[in-house]
């Protein structure tokens, strides 16, 4: 039976002598000027970026920064360039990656030092100006039986629920490039994410003011970078294309 | 001297301190939130299962109510817990599952009809009302009697922690990111606040508040192995024992989880099992049956973890270059199921295993997993020796779990503790108590003290490695302060983190960057950690009886008789290298639901002489009683409304039980 047959996970991984060349940059100290620093590391089995980065920073570099909290691909802290691609580095195996890595902070978003960059303010800030929560006017009787929904629809929103806001989008957009205020694919996504939504009682209208323009929906080009690039597989485009498709409907029937 | 004045001072960005937080603003309070990292990045969001709420929408968990998921936790804390404050989680977290719908979360609804399903590794058809079509639906989990545990496929604690930071932002609360609580500011018997260092520049701040609240969740980073987010370090409730005055309870109650994938250590969740999934062993050989003929795999953790251990001790593990392991098999499960499901389980399969799940079976073995112990408060969440500190979640012992906790009700308590909590904290801010009477001379005192702590980690010549210290903590924590534990290895290890304390009062940093200091950061947070696991270790030494996840081979049996009680640790002294350990009792003769056997696991116990009295006259009050309905024959045996905040009272409506 195949199901027992297997190896212990990595069991034959040979060892190797890896050769990290990460982004150094402390923009807190004047001195600090942005460069290329060469850390090796020997590979060991089942070895991550994160048990690597961790391994750098216990043995040879103590005030390398970096950003991990769940180390399990769920957080969302930890995106970073790897080899030049947006990239969760905790779930990356080095065994996927040559012995040469080269390790550099997301762009677009402002950087804290080294590979730590500051995703959550521009998130926050992302969520203020789009106000990316449910808006109902009806206050719930907590004790009696909660709204129907239906299965599916459930499923759905869980579907684009699964954002977790690491940036990648953003550091793969080129749009993002030119414009420092567009919302981005997260934004979007959120944005459509409320609007399947039945308990979110905004119109077309409503979200028309908050994304109807180059700085929301208008302002994609297309370029299909952030969805090549999420890790979480979101349909990204087809979101975009569907809230631009409802947003330009909203326009032309509210004759803005 | 930088000073912010708020009226709530919230530490922890996670589902307990945001529902707190939430709570207080809608009460009309400035408040304020600490967090370590973006809220929205907590180790809530790794909560994959789901959360216990006894709605009792869907098929399997018709009939269920407050009654039984009451039983169910009793049961799983092996009568640790304080059952009051279980009534007033369980009446409270309906009422939380439907304010978390109306705030967005997707939960997964039940759909009308049949649907194949897989229970206890056998295919069987569930049939669901059309009543109850569209409802909130649940899952099976371990230890409880009904399927009881909603969830939103496997990222359960994700949609939680995205509606409720949402709601955060909508309430226009400030979140105050990459921010760190180095100490409390106290005088007496009062909590005036913290004083805080910023992440990226370094700067301390002192917040001045009416009251604070530690919700920082657990302390699993002291174990070598856990599955924990890095960040749960049990520094936020070091904050409180640091104080000499908050206590903290039951901290040698540590969870072990059955499934954490090797090496990483990453959870699988428990809905793995409840969804039919099974454990093998070297030979293929489904074992939990024969240890527990009953529950089998979805008895409770503390048990489960117990008999995985025992059975690889046997020579029936899977023998690996990081040591033995068992699979979870969850294939007959089908891919449908899984990928809709389970797919986080499948992600982690493949991205750090190189399996699928649907194929292979997964290697897995018991992982420290959750921290029953915490700051010791009553069940309004204030300590009750620091007024104006309050603590939630899993960074509290309050206590819901006593010396174990069910799968699902985790997530539960952040935010029912927070819904709760957040009521009393108001009521104490508007009260004359409540008001702040601190003086400048005391906020600057603290805010040198902890500068010259600072400096003397930066400037100072003892040598010492943080990391070295660090890395011995966590396998002492691992190999002695495990799942099986002894008197022989227990004093070793409260031995040797004696030493590595003493050690870690001489480390040197030698980055001496004043803002962003990772290393820095390492050193005074293992001070902090040590203390914690010296908490552990010495309760774990001192109880000598076995209850729930506390289990010692030398003393097998749970002993009512001689430990029906919560162990309280305090730090008197800054220069002590041992926490005072003290004890309260937890009284039978209060208890509606008096000791006896959980059902699973081993019936091995000593009973406290107060118990066939209780029992007896447990018999005799409801026999009195034979019209009434349950909730009369449940007010009778014990009170627990008057406790909960007014608006918090109240039935809930089900489909079977309408008001």
């Amino acid at each position: 039976m195949s199901t027992r047959m297997q190896a212990s996970p990595a069991d034959s991984a040979p060892t190797r002598r890896l050769k990290l060349h990460i982004l150094r940059y402390n923009p807190q100290d004047p001195a600090s000027k942005p460069h290329l620093q060469l850390f090796e590391v020997d590979e060991a089995p089942s070895m991550t970026l994160f048990v690597a980065l961790n391994d750098i920073r216990d043995h040879q570099d103590p005030s390398l920064q970096f950003d991990f909290v769940c180390r399990a691909g769920i957080c969302g802290s930890c995106a970073m360039l790897i080899n030049g691609r947006p990239g969760l580095a905790c779930r990356t195996l080095t065994s996927s990656l040559g012995e040469r890595i080269t390790l550099a902070p997301l762009p677009f978003f402002e950087l804290i030092g080294d590979l730590s960059v500051n995703t959550g303010k521009w998130m926050r800030g992302m969520s203020e100006r789009l106000e990316a929560w449910i808006h109902s006017a009806s206050e719930v009787d907590l004790r009696r039986l909660e709204e129907r929904m239906e299965p599916e629809l459930a499923e759905q929103i869980y579907e684009l629920e699964r954002c977790i806001e690491c940036g990648c989008c953003l550091a793969a957009c080129g749009t993002a490039r030119m414009r420092q205020d567009f919302v981005g694919a997260v934004g979007l996504n959120k944005i459509a994410r409320l609007r399947l939504d039945p308990r979110d009682q905004r119109t077309d209208a409503d979200y028309y003011e908050l994304i109807g323009d180059d700085d929301g929906v208008f302002g994609c080009m297309s370029l299909l970078g952030c969805q090549d690039v999420c890790p979480k597989d979101l349909t990204l485009q087809t979101q975009i294309a569907y809230m631009r498709r409802k947003m330009l409907r909203a326009a032309v029937f509210s004759g803005t | 001297m930088k000073v912010v004045y708020t009226d709530v001072l919230v530490i922890g960005g996670g589902l307990a301190g945001l529902r707190t937080a939430v709570g207080v603003r809608r009460r009309g309070l400035d408040v304020l939130v600490l967090s370590l990292v973006p809220a929205k990045r907590s180790h809530s969001a790794a909560a994959q299962g789901g959360m216990q709420a006894s709605l009792g929408n869907s098929a399997m968990g018709a009939g269920d109510n407050e009654d039984i998921h009451f039983e169910d936790t009793v049961r799983g804390s092996d009568w640790g817990a304080d059952q009051r404050v279980v009534r007033m989680f369980v009446n409270t977290a309906p009422k939380a599952i439907r304010e978390l719908a109306a705030w967005g979360v997707p939960w997964s609804r039940v759909a009308r009809g049949s649907r194949e399903s897989v229970v206890n590794a056998e295919k069987i058809t569930i049939t669901e009302a059309d009543e109850a079509h569209g409802l909130i639906t649940a899952r099976d989990f371990g230890g409880t009697k009904k399927w009881r545990t909603c969830y939103t496929s496997d990222g359960t604690g994700h949609t939680m922690l995205y509606a409720l930071g949402d709601q955060t932002i909508a309430h226009d609360i400030p979140v105050l990111e990459r921010q760190e609580a180095l100490a409390l500011l106290h005088e007496g018997d009062r909590c005036h606040g913290a004083v805080v260092r910023d992440l990226i520049t370094g700067e301390l701040t002192a917040y001045v508040a009416k009251a604070t609240t530690i919700a920082t969740g657990g302390y699993g980073r002291i174990y070598k192995v856990s599955t924990n987010a890095i960040i749960c370090e049990g520094t936020g409730i070091a904050l409180a024992l640091e104080t000499g005055v908050a206590t903290l309870g039951n901290m040698e109650a540590v969870q072990f989880h059955p499934t954490a994938i090797i090496t990483a250590g990453i959870l699988t969740t428990e809905g793995c099992r409840g969804d039919g999934g099974v454990l093998r062993d070297v030979d293929g050989h489904r074992f939990m049956p024969d240890y527990e003929p009953e529950k089998k795999e979805l008895a409770s953790r503390d048990v489960v973890s117990r008999r995985m251990t025992e059975h690889m001790r046997k020579g029936k593990g899977v023998p690996s270059r990081y040591g033995d392991h068992l699979w979870l098999d969850i294939t007959g499960l089908g891919r449908a199921h899984i990928e809709k499901n389970l797919r986080e389980v499948k992600d982690i399969c493949e991205y750090f295993l190189g399996i699928d799940p649907v194929e292979q079976w997964i290697p897995v073995r018991p992982t420290q997993h959750y921290s029953m112990g915490g700051i010791r408060t009553d069940h309004t969440g204030q300590s009750p020796t620091l007024k104006g500190l309050f603590s939630c979640g899993e960074s509290a012992c309050w206590d819901l779990h006593g010396f174990n906790r069910l799968g699902g009700n985790s997530v539960a308590e952040t935010v029912v503790s927070g819904m709760i909590v957040a009521e009393f904290i108001a009521d104490y801010c508007e009260t004359e108590g409540g008001e702040l009477s601190i003086g400048t001379g005391l906020v600057r005192e603290f805010l040198e003290r902890e500068r010259q702590r600072l400096d003397a980690l930066l400037e100072g010549a003892g040598g010492e490695s943080a990391t070295a210290l660090r890395e011995r903590m966590e396998a002492v924590m691992m190999d002695k302060v495990g799942i099986f534990r002894t008197g022989e290895e227990l004093e070793a290890a409260v031995q040797e983190l004696q030493e590595l304390l003493r050690r870690s009062r001489n480390i040197t940093v030698r980055t001496k960057a004043l803002g962003a200091n990772p290393e820095l950061v390492a050193a005074y947070r293992v001070q902090k950690m040590l203390k914690i696991a010296l908490c552990v270790a010495q309760g774990a030494l001192l109880r000598t009886e076995s209850r729930g996840a506390h289990f010692r081979e030398d003393y097998p049996q749970r002993n009512d008789r001689d430990w029906l009680k919560r162990t309280l640790a305090t730090w008197d002294d800054e220069a002590d290298d041992l926490p005072t350990i003290r004890y309260e009792e937890i009284p039978v003769t209060d208890m509606e639901l008096p000791p006896g056997f959980r059902g699973y696991g081993t019936r091995n116990h000593v009973d406290h002489p107060d118990t066939a009295a209780r029992v007896a006259e447990v018999e005799r009050t409801l026999a009195e009683l034979p019209e009434a309905d349950r909730f009369a024959r449940q007010q009778a045996l014990m009170d627990y409304e008057s406790l909960l905040p007014e608006k918090y009272r109240g039935r809930n409506e089900r489909l079977t039980e309408r008001l």
